[in-house]
């Protein structure tokens, strides 16, 4: 178990290292092969030649790329310092860049908007989780009933409404129309329940579409597991049916389903752009969004490496429950 | 929808009120059918068998003839995991040492399994919980069965373990079945199995899912744990090879039905059914040449839906012409004695069958 | 990006959305007034249009209460010196002063200059070189302490430091110091780093520009954000516009790029050292959206008072609005005109009667439907100079008929046209289009859809919008990717001819990068009339050159004007004293901007 740990955070952080410089390359090297000058970018309308030229030196445009690269990675544990034109910026280590656009070191950007994409992201998913492991066990266990074809066509439904039409639905309904809430995203440092006023919206609507998922998943993975032999030969002991459901069927029907969890977690962390931007919630997506906007280079390489961190986390995180689970996994 | 006529059991004819058998297990005209959307399935369609403690039966049949739906029938696990399906109808008796299973209570039925009757698998791999220690298995069915705690358990498993052949069972009994290799995850299946003293034992291709040399040394453990434990054994199989020398009786099926019963030995030596004849002659002996040995049943088997009119074997038979009339084709053959405590259904007379047998079969054999 | 996982249905789903827009929109009324039927009320909406070129309920306006702003876009930056965007300069009132700035007035008033912290307009020497100003008493910063004339002259001074504060207006830079030879205050060898030579500060009240070359209209480039005082010990350089030193009667409380901002009460501020700013509201708060449509939503149900951004409302929120509170719209002209351009690089639009043909063949009735219609886009436009511009004649002058008998485009013309340019059989030519602005696009097939029936093959080249400078700002580029037409759109930074034409028609500003003059015009007369501009002091000379300027270019028939652009904004019925005002493009004039209640 401890090789096997041992092995997957080693190929974790070689695949970081490979995602930084994958990275780095099609943010910086693409624009350069397509003639586009980046420098100029963040220089305004009256683009001043010498101010171009400042941005190009601060951000080491004109360096080789190798030396950009390790820049980049010396920042994330030294720190940086940026320099031109008489003014000096440093960006404390993790230093993940600094935007020009809004005159911020990304670490911060990141560190501040990171807990309301994970608050988003974890909460959703207990609720799909609670939801869509309870619609989706019962559906098999009353395959063809009235509650299996009922839950099924709400599960279609969930997963083919794109969340920014189910959010803009609840959000018409509960926020403007009933008043019942505010809508509002409040830190949790601020107020509990504020917090959470804000947020259960983008929770039922962000948990709805994967609630649905998981439901379909785990109905056809359950159905599929009751059929196995070694749910005949627990039966053959003389085990009752509940316990033959818990034990032996659930634990089988979880690791698909974790699969799933660990990516889509990672994803989401990255990607719950539509949700945080029908929301309004300043987390990573929303960052990403207004970067992508702005052309904001720097947030929206920081945004994605700490998006591929999620990722490889998740993944690892769930790698190591897989084992857990299924100790078939240990040897591979 | 269910047609449950004549009774294909010749002998015993028992009727529902029929009191209880003297031997340790009797099965009157078990029928078990599942309604699916293309018709009725008719998997078994009245078996009738006796068997004592201490003894094995063989059941043969191909893929398909119903043995499996026989065994799974008795265990009461003919319907267990047809979540939302249409439910399978079963008919008939089952009696187990002076109780009738059919009509019990299934919670009953339920204690029963593991501990009075208890199952081998065909394939241990996919039988066995791929994420359970094998020593957490075999205490799980210790303790369904049996109040105490998990030491004790524990205790109990490696000593079943070493019972079965495993080496050092202590530690072996925390191994996963995937850290097995197959003749030893079927003798831990076997172990678990027998880890109640359960005084049935049906055994399904017990060893189909291995090779030829762990096949022998499982079937002598089978017989071995048999005289041990004084148990009475089904085993069931499509080779005939696998049970020649374990099974007392034999009783082999075609399209859900009894085609042959009878002591081993007049089965194997004075089969009196074409289908039986089929079996022997494809069944590998070492004696053989490779090329001749093996003369397959030529045709499928049949569709258990639509099951052929007259003698269900008949579309697949050499000598349907043989009897006069057509009537291979239009009426059931019902199985009659041909011998001591040996049946057959067939149409053609004792003396055709006699004469086909000694002049054209066995010579090939 | 996204996670979200569609399939097939997708389509089937946005067709259910479309439905459902219906019962969407209605649920977002619940929170705002109900009175759509333009009157105005005491305490509802002023009516639709109340606020446009004119001020509506300014005697309803309370003292107190917290003022909402929600913006689909943060400024580019707060700090003074950097910001371009025309909100942010609008928006920088609050918090900003100038030695002169623009009227507190509705239309076309609010493009005029007035005095801020000097206590007149200046003292312009008879060569219109020298602009003496001399500053009021009681002006103070943030921290009490007076704002002198040398925080004035640190503040312009900072426009030279353009390779640390990139992106804000270089007017002042250009007119003061045309030949550069100031390094700006970072590199000032100076002690007090106020080495900048143009500008004299004999006292603490009294500040002189001396120009070397004479602009008329310097005073409207002293107006500009970028003219703010800086005081040097609060100067963070790049860092600056993260909280700038207030020396208005708001100071920044809060704000993190992107998400908000809020600005609470300057206590230091004195109203009466303040002749432009009424300052009502306790408190401003801005929230940024992700999604325009959420702003929207919103502003109907009552959440927000006003768009920060003053773009207008998107389209499904303007329906909705339009529909059911029409009389708390303003649907003002923008000062954008949005228009097709010919680069005489690209063959055959070196021809003067081929770039007459497109003009003439377009209709132009379906490039305003493009535009968004009437209301949402604006007046077909006629020519080029802004309405809000001064000397500008709006749809009276139409050298091409325009927006009169040619509208649906005239095929006869268009063709005479083709012949007298040696095309008869019409040409194949690529218009350029930004990828990120849909209602262009819908331009550019518009367009494409009119030239084809006179036999002009256009293809429509979509490249990345942000990229614009690169792309389309490249006269090679521009040349090698045969881009005889590009769409684009102008607004002026300042209401003059100067202001909004300069980088467009002068042959001085064809750049190589950046470029402006998308035409390539190299024209002497215009550059002449724009030299003679700068020095023409009398507001109806200036006007007439104006004039001129415009029709110069129209008769070169170098663009094809779309629309004289409108905007419908939305002001919320708690607002009162609203006005919107030439000086900012037609937006709302935020600073004195009031709330009907308190709370």
């Amino acid at each position: 178990m401890l090789a096997y740990l041992i092995r997957r955070l080693f190929a974790a952080a070689v695949m970081l290292v490979v995602i930084i410089m994958v990275v780095f390359g099609i943010f910086f090297l693409v624009p350069k092969w397509a003639g586009v000058d980046i420098a100029s970018s963040f220089v305004g309308k009256q683009a001043d030649p010498a101010a171009v030229e400042a941005v190009r030196q601060k951000l080491g445009l004109s360096d080789p790329i190798y030396s950009q690269v390790w820049e980049f990675f010396k920042g994330i544990f030294t720190g940086r310092t940026y320099s031109g034109g008489g003014d000096v910026t440093h960006c404390s280590a993790p230093c993940f860049g600094y935007s020009f656009r809004s005159e911020q070191a990304i670490w911060p950007v990141l560190t501040d908007r990171f807990p309301v994409t994970l608050a988003l992201a974890l909460g959703a998913a207990l609720l799909w989780l609670l939801f869509g492991l309870a619609a989706g066990v019962l559906s098999a266990l009353k395959r063809g009933s009235l509650w299996d074809r009922g839950a099924m066509v709400v599960a279609l439904a969930g997963v083919s409404l794109p969340v920014y039409f189910t959010g803009m639905i609840a959000l018409a309904v509960f926020a403007f129309g009933l008043d019942w809430l505010d809508a509002q995203y409040v830190p949790l440092a601020d107020s509990f329940t504020g917090w959470f006023g804000g947020l259960i919206l983008p929770w039922i609507t962000l948990a709805f579409l994967y609630a649905a998922m998981y439901a379909r998943i785990t109905r056809a993975t359950m159905l599929e597991i009751l059929g196995e032999d070694y749910i005949r030969t627990a039966r053959a002991k003389g085990l009752r049916e509940p316990v033959v459901i818990r034990k032996h069927a659930m634990r089988s029907t979880l690791t698909p389903i974790l699969t799933m969890l660990g990516m889509d977690l990672g994803a989401l962390i990255g990607g719950a752009i539509l949700t945080e931007s029908t929301f309004n919630l300043p987390g990573l997506g929303q960052a990403v969004l207004n970067a992508i906007k702005t052309q904001d280079l720097p947030v929206i390489l920081g945004v994605t490496l700490i998006t591929s961190l999620a990722v490889l986390i998740a993944n690892l995180v769930v790698d190591v429950l897989y084992a857990v689970i299924d100790p078939r996994v240990r040897l591979a | 929808m269910t047609e449950l006529s004549k009774s294909g059991a010749a002998v015993g004819e028992p009727t529902a009120a029929s009191p209880a058998p003297s031997a340790f297990l009797e099965v009157r005209d078990l029928k078990v059918h599942f309604p699916t959307d293309d018709g009725l399935v008719k998997s078994v369609d009245g078996l009738t068998f006796q068997l004592e403690k201490g003894k094995t039966l063989g059941i043969v049949g191909e893929s398909g003839s119903g043995k499996s739906v026989t065994s799974l029938g008795i265990m009461g696990l003919h319907t267990a995991g047809q979540y939302g399906k249409r439910k399978a109808q079963i008919s008939g008796e089952i009696w187990l040492d002076g109780t009738e299973l059919l009509s019990a209570d299934p919670d009953h039925v339920r204690k029963l399994r593991g501990r009075q009757m208890a199952m081998i698998f065909q394939d241990p791999l996919s039988a066995l919980h791929p994420y359970y220690t094998i020593g957490q298995q075999i205490v799980e069915a210790y303790r369904i069965h049996h109040d105490v705690d998990k030491k004790t358990a524990k205790r109990r498993a490696v000593e079943m373990l070493d019972r079965v052949g495993i080496p050092q069972p202590d530690k072996r009994v925390d191994n996963y079945p995937h850290e097995f290799s197959g003749g030893m995850r079927q003798r831990a299946m076997i172990a678990m199995s027998l880890v109640n003293n359960p005084e049935l034992l049906i055994a399904d291709e017990p060893t189909t899912a291995l090779d030829v040399t762990v096949q022998a040394q499982i079937l002598d453990l089978i017989r071995d744990l048999q005289k041990e434990f004084g148990s009475a054994v089904i085993i069931i199989t499509h080779d005939l090879g696998v049970v020649a020398e374990l099974a007392d009786d034999l009783l082999v099926m075609y399209g859900g039905r009894c085609v042959e019963r009878g002591p081993a030995e007049k089965v194997f030596y004075e089969p009196r059914h074409p289908y039986t004849w089929g079996l022997l002659g494809s069944m590998p002996r070492l004696d053989r040449d490779q090329q001749e040995r093996l003369i397959p049943v030529k045709g499928s088997p049949p569709s258990l839906i639509n099951v052929p009119s007259g003698c269900a074997f008949n579309p697949r038979c050499p000598y349907a012409d043989v009897p006069k009339d057509n009537v291979t084709r239009t009426v059931r053959p019902e199985l009659a004695e041909v011998g001591s405590k040996h049946w057959a259904a067939c149409h053609m007379s004792q003396e055709q069958r006699e004469r086909i047998w000694t002049e054209e079969i066995a010579p090939k054999l | 990006m996204t996670t979200q996982r569609t399939s097939g249905r997708r389509k089937q789903a946005l067709a259910a959305a479309a439905v459902v827009a219906a019962l969407l929109t209605t649920a977002a009324c619940g929170g705002g007034d109900s009175d759509g039927d333009g009157g105005g009320s005491k305490n509802g909406a002023a009516g639709f249009d109340a606020a446009n070129n004119k001020v509506a309920q300014a005697d309803l306006a309370k003292k107190g209460g917290t003022l909402r702003f929600g913006g689909a876009q943060d400024a580019d930056s707060w700090d003074t010196t950097r910001g371009y965007y025309g909100f942010m300069w609008n928006f920088s009132r609050y918090y900003s002063r100038q030695l002169v700035t623009n009227a507190a007035e509705p239309g076309k008033a609010g493009a005029g200059v007035t005095p801020d912290l000097a206590t007149g307009l200046a003292k312009v020497s008879d060569d219109g070189k020298t602009y003496t100003y001399t500053l009021r008493d009681g002006i103070t910063w943030e921290d009490g302490k007076p704002i002198t004339s040398k925080d004035i002259k640190y503040g312009i001074e900072r426009v030279w430091a353009q390779d640390v504060l990139s992106g804000g207006p270089t007017y002042l830079k250009e007119v003061l110091d045309p030949k550069g030879e100031y390094p700006g205050p970072y590199k000032d060898k100076s002690k007090d780093k106020l080495g900048l030579k143009a500008i004299e500060t004999p006292d603490d009240k009294t500040i002189v520009f001396k120009l070397p070359k004479a602009n008329s209209d310097f005073e409207e480039m002293l107006a500009l954000t970028s003219a703010s005082p800086v005081r040097q010990d609060k100067d963070t350089k790049s860092k600056y516009g993260l909280h700038p030193f207030s020396s208005g009667p708001y100071k920044f409380h809060s704000y993190n790029p992107g998400k908000d901002l809020t600005l609470v009460r300057n206590t230091e501020w004195k109203q009466e050292s303040d002749p432009v700013r009424k300052a009502y509201p306790d408190k401003i708060t801005v929230q940024f959206f992700s999604d325009a449509n959420q702003l929207d939503q919103r502003l109907l149900s009552g959440d927000l008072d006003l768009d920060i951004n003053q773009t207008g409302m998107s389209p499904q929120g303007r329906t909705t609005a339009l529909k059911e509170h029409k009389a708390n719209l303003d649907n003002p002209v923008s000062g954008y005109i949005r228009y097709a351009v010919f680069p005489q690089s690209v063959k055959p639009f070196d021809n003067i009667e081929c770039r007459k043909a497109v003009i003439l063949g377009a209709d132009h009735v379906s490039l305003q439907t493009a535009r968004g219609g009437p209301v949402a886009g604006g007046e077909i436009g006629t020519n080029m100079l802004p309405p809000s511009v001064p000397g500008a004649e709006g749809q009276k002058y139409d050298p091409y008929k325009i927006a009169g008998e040619n509208k649906k485009g005239n095929v006869a013309e268009a063709k005479k046209a083709l012949e007298a340019c040696g095309k008869p059989n019409g040409f194949k030519t690529t218009i350029a289009v930004r990828n990120n602005k849909p209602v262009e696009v819908a331009t550019a097939q518009s367009l494409q859809a009119s030239l084809k029936k006179i036999g002009i093959t256009a293809e429509i080249d979509q490249y990345d919008g942000s990229q614009t400078a690169g792309i389309i700002g490249s006269p090679s580029n521009v040349k090698k990717k045969n881009y005889g037409i590009i769409i684009m759109g102008w607004g002026p930074d300042f209401p003059s001819v100067q202001g909004y034409g300069l980088p467009l028609w002068d042959s001085d500003y064809i750049l190589e990068s950046g470029n402006n003059n998308y035409a390539l015009i190299k024209d002497k007369e215009i550059d002449g009339l724009f030299d003679k501009y700068v020095d023409t002091l009398d507001d109806a000379g200036k006007q007439q050159i104006a004039t001129d300027i415009n029709h110069k270019v129209m008769e070169g028939a170098y663009y094809l004007p779309f629309v004289f652009e409108k905007f419908v904004n939305w002001r919320s019925s708690r607002l009162a004293n609203v006005y919107t005002s030439d000086g900012y493009s037609g937006m709302y004039d935020f600073v004195n901007l009031g709330l009907k209640s308190s709370k």
